[in-house]
C-alpha cells in the first residue's frame, strides 16, 4: 500500500503554526471550566467539574437502583420487621441471619405478632440480588442506594438490627427510591397482591 | 569561643560550605515542587484535577496537595529496593548517582543572586564558567547510559543508545549557540554575562536565534518532551530506567529535575539577565543590604521557575520526535544555524569596531 505524504508548505515546515497552536490549545484547556458532558444536566452541582472528588462526592444513583438491603420502619417509628424469615431462607449467599424471638418476644407495634429478636446481615456476604426485598410481605427490607461499603474488619461488616434500621430510615424514602412506572405512591406490594388474587379463576 | 566562632567564619572554605547548604536546601524543595507543579499543570491542561489530596500529615488540611513530595519521597524511601539477577550489578548501583551529580554540580557556577553581605551569591566563581558547565553536562548522559547498559535488558538499553545520540548531538548545537553570547561580553565568567545585560539589554532580545536554539537544546539535554526519546513511555516501557524501582528511581527522577533547574537557571543567567530586572538601580546593582540581597535571589528563582512552567506546559504542546527527525533538526538545522549565527555575530562586531 502506498501512503500518501502531504506536501508540507515552507511555512508549515518551520514548525511555527504547530507551536503556536500547541500554546492555544493547551492555554484554553488550561483555563477551562473542566465541564463535562458526563454529569450533564442531571447532576447542576457536579456540571462544572469532570473529575468527581470520590469520597466526598457520590454518584446519585438511579431510582430502583439496588445497593444495600437495610430495614425501614414504618411511620410510626416502628419496626416492620415480623421475624417471618421468609427473607433469610431465600437469601442465595446465605447473608441474612435472624434470630427469632422465641416465646418471650417483645413488639413495638400493634398488628404483629412478634418481631426478631436479631437481624444481622453480612454485607460481605450479600449479592444485592433484591430476592430479600422481593420475598417480604411486610415491605420491611428494601435495597436502598448505598454501593460503597468499606470497613476494617469482617466483624465490622456484619451489620446488626439497631444498624440496619438506622441505615433504613423511614419506608417513604425507600419506597420513593423504588418507585416503578405507573406506580404512584410506592410500591403496595398488598394492592398488587389483592388485586392479583381478585383475578384468580374461581373454583366452585 | 566566640571569637573562635567568628574566626571560622572568616574562612573563605566555611562560607562556600554554608553556600552549598544552602543551595541544596532550596534546590531539594524546588525539585520536589517541580514534580507536584508537573502533575498538577498537566492535569489542568488535560482537564483532569490531578494530586490534591495530601495536605499536613496527621490532619485533614489538604493545601490543594502541597504535601504530595513528602508522600512520594516516603514511598520510594519504604519501597523494596529491587534489583533483578540480570543487571551488571556496580554499573547498576552507580547510575542513579551518576545522573543526579552533574545536575547539581552545574549550579555551582550559576550566580543566583548579587550579593549578601559581603559574599558574591556564586558559589565558584569560575573564570571558565560555561566551559566548565559543558563540560559537565556532558556528563549527565553518563548515568543514563549506564543505566541502560547495566540493565542487561532490551527497553533500557535501547533508551540508553538513543540518549546517547541525542545528548551528544544537541550539545554540539548548544555550545555553538552561546559563542555569539560571550562573543559580545568578552568574558566566560557567567557573572560577567550578568553584568553585561544589566538595565535591560538582555541577550535574549540581542540574540534571539541562539536563545531559541539553546531553549530547543535545553529540551533535548533534559529528555524533556518533545524530545523524550530515552523514556518515550509509549514505546520502550520507560526507557532507560525500566528496571530500576524505589529510590534509585526516585534518584533519577531528582537528577532529572535538578537538570531541569541547572537548564533554566543557565537560561535565565544566559539571556534573561540573571537576578537583574529592569525596574531602576535597586534591581540593577549589586545588593547593599541583606533585603535587597534576597530581593535579587527571589528575582533569580522566579525567572528560574518560569522557564520550568515553559517546559513543563510545552510537554503537552507537541508529540515526541521521531528518531530521525530529532537527528535531523540537530544535526542539518541547528548546527548550521548556530554556525551562521556566529558568523553573523563576528561580521556585526567587525563592522561596529572598525
Amino acid at each position: 500500500m502506498k501512503v500518501n505524504r502531504t506536501e508540507l508548505t515552507w511555512w508549515e515546515r518551520l514548525y511555527l503554526p504547530t507551536l503556536l497552536n500547541g500554546f492555544r490549545v493547551t492555554l484554553r484547556h488550561f483555563f477551562s471550566r473542566k465541564r463535562s458532558g458526563v454529569y450533564g444536566d442531571k447532576q447542576k452541582k457536579f456540571a462544572a467539574k469532570t473529575t468527581m472528588q470520590y469520597p466526598e462526592e457520590k454518584w446519585d444513583v438511579p431510582t430502583g437502583y439496588r445497593g444495600a438491603p437495610y430495614l425501614v420502619k414504618d411511620v410510626d417509628e416502628k419496626t416492620k420487621c415480623v421475624s417471618c424469615q421468609l427473607c433469610e431462607f431465600v437469601c442465595p449467599p446465605r447473608a441474612i441471619r435472624i434470630t427469632p424471638p422465641g416465646d418471650t418476644g417483645v413488639v413495638d407495634r400493634d398488628g404483629a405478632e412478634k418481631m426478631p429478636k436479631e437481624f444481622e446481615i453480612d454485607m460481605l456476604r450479600c449479592i444485592y440480588c433484591g430476592y430479600c426485598q422481593e420475598v417480604c410481605p411486610e415491605e420491611a427490607i428494601f435495597l436502598l442506594k448505598d454501593y460503597a461499603i468499606t470497613g476494617e474488619s469482617r466483624e465490622e461488616l456484619i451489620y446488626d438490627m439497631e444498624k440496619l434500621l438506622e441505615l433504613g430510615g423511614a419506608d417513604k424514602r425507600a419506597y420513593d427510591h423504588h418507585v416503578q412506572d405507573g406506580v404512584g405512591e410506592g410500591i403496595k406490594k398488598w394492592e398488587t397482591k389483592t388485586r392479583e388474587a381478585g383475578e384468580q379463576p374461581e373454583f366452585h | 569561643m566566640l571569637v573562635s566562632i567568628t574566626g571560622l567564619f572568616a574562612e573563605p572554605w566555611v562560607l562556600t560550605l554554608l553556600k552549598v547548604v544552602c543551595l541544596f536546601a532550596v534546590v531539594m524543595p524546588m525539585v520536589a515542587y517541580a514534580v507536584v507543579a508537573e502533575r498538577r499543570i498537566s492535569a489542568w491542561i488535560q482537564d483532569r484535577v490531578g494530586p490534591n489530596r495530601v495536605g499536613i500529615p496527621f490532619t485533614n488540611i489538604k493545601l490543594f496537595g502541597l504535601g504530595q513530595p513528602l508522600a512520594d519521597g516516603l514511598k520510594a524511601l519504604v519501597k523494596e529496593d529491587l534489583t533483578p539477577a540480570h543487571v551488571r550489578r556496580v554499573f547498576y548501583w552507580l547510575a542513579p548517582a551518576v545522573a543526579m551529580v552533574p545536575s547539581f554540580v552545574v549550579l555551582a557556577v550559576v550566580p543566583f543572586g548579587s550579593m549578601l553581605g559581603s559574599q558574591r551569591m556564586v558559589i565558584a566563581n569560575l573564570d571558565v564558567g560555561i566551559l566548565f558547565t559543558f563540560g559537565i553536562v556532558s556528563l549527565g548522559v553518563y548515568g543514563v547510559v549506564l543505566a541502560g547498559y547495566a540493565s542487561n535488558s532490551k527497553y533500557p538499553f535501547l533508551g540508553g543508545i538513543r540518549s546517547t545520540a541525542q545528548m551528544i548531538s544537541y550539545e554540539i548545537a548548544m555550545g555553538l549557540a552561546v559563542v555569539p553570547v560571550f562573543m559580545l561580553v568578552g568574558d566566560l565568567n557567567l557573572g560577567s554575562v550578568i553584568d553585561y545585560q544589566r538595565g535591560g539589554a538582555w541577550l535574549l532580545f540581542k540574540q534571539p536565534l541562539a536563545f531559541a536554539i539553546f531553549l530547543i537544546a535545553i529540551f533535548a539535554e533534559t529528555n524533556r518532551l518533545p524530545f523524550d526519546l530515552p523514556e518515550s513511555e509509549t514505546e520502550l516501557v520507560a526507557g532507560y530506567n525500566t528496571e530500576y524501582s524505589s529510590m534509585r528511581f526516585a534518584l533519577f527522577f531528582m537528577g532529572e529535575y535538578a537538570a531541569m533547574i541547572a537548564g533554566s537557571a543557565l537560561m535565565v543567567v544566559l539571556f534573561c539577565g540573571g537576578w537583574m530586572l529592569p525596574l531602576g538601580d535597586y534591581f540593577n546593582t549589586p545588593a547593599q543590604s541583606l533585603g535587597q540581597g534576597l530581593v535579587h535571589i527571589a528575582v533569580f528563582i522566579a525567572k528560574t521557575a518560569m522557564f520550568l512552567g515553559l517546559m513543563i506546559w510545552v510537554r503537552w504542546m507537541l508529540p515526541r520526535f521521531r528518531y530521525d527527525q530529532l537527528m535531523n533538526i540537530g544535526w542539518k538545522r541547528f548546527l548550521p544555524l548556530s554556525l551562521a549565527n556566529i558568523i553573523l555575530t563576528a561580521i556585526v562586531l567587525w563592522v561596529m569596531h572598525s
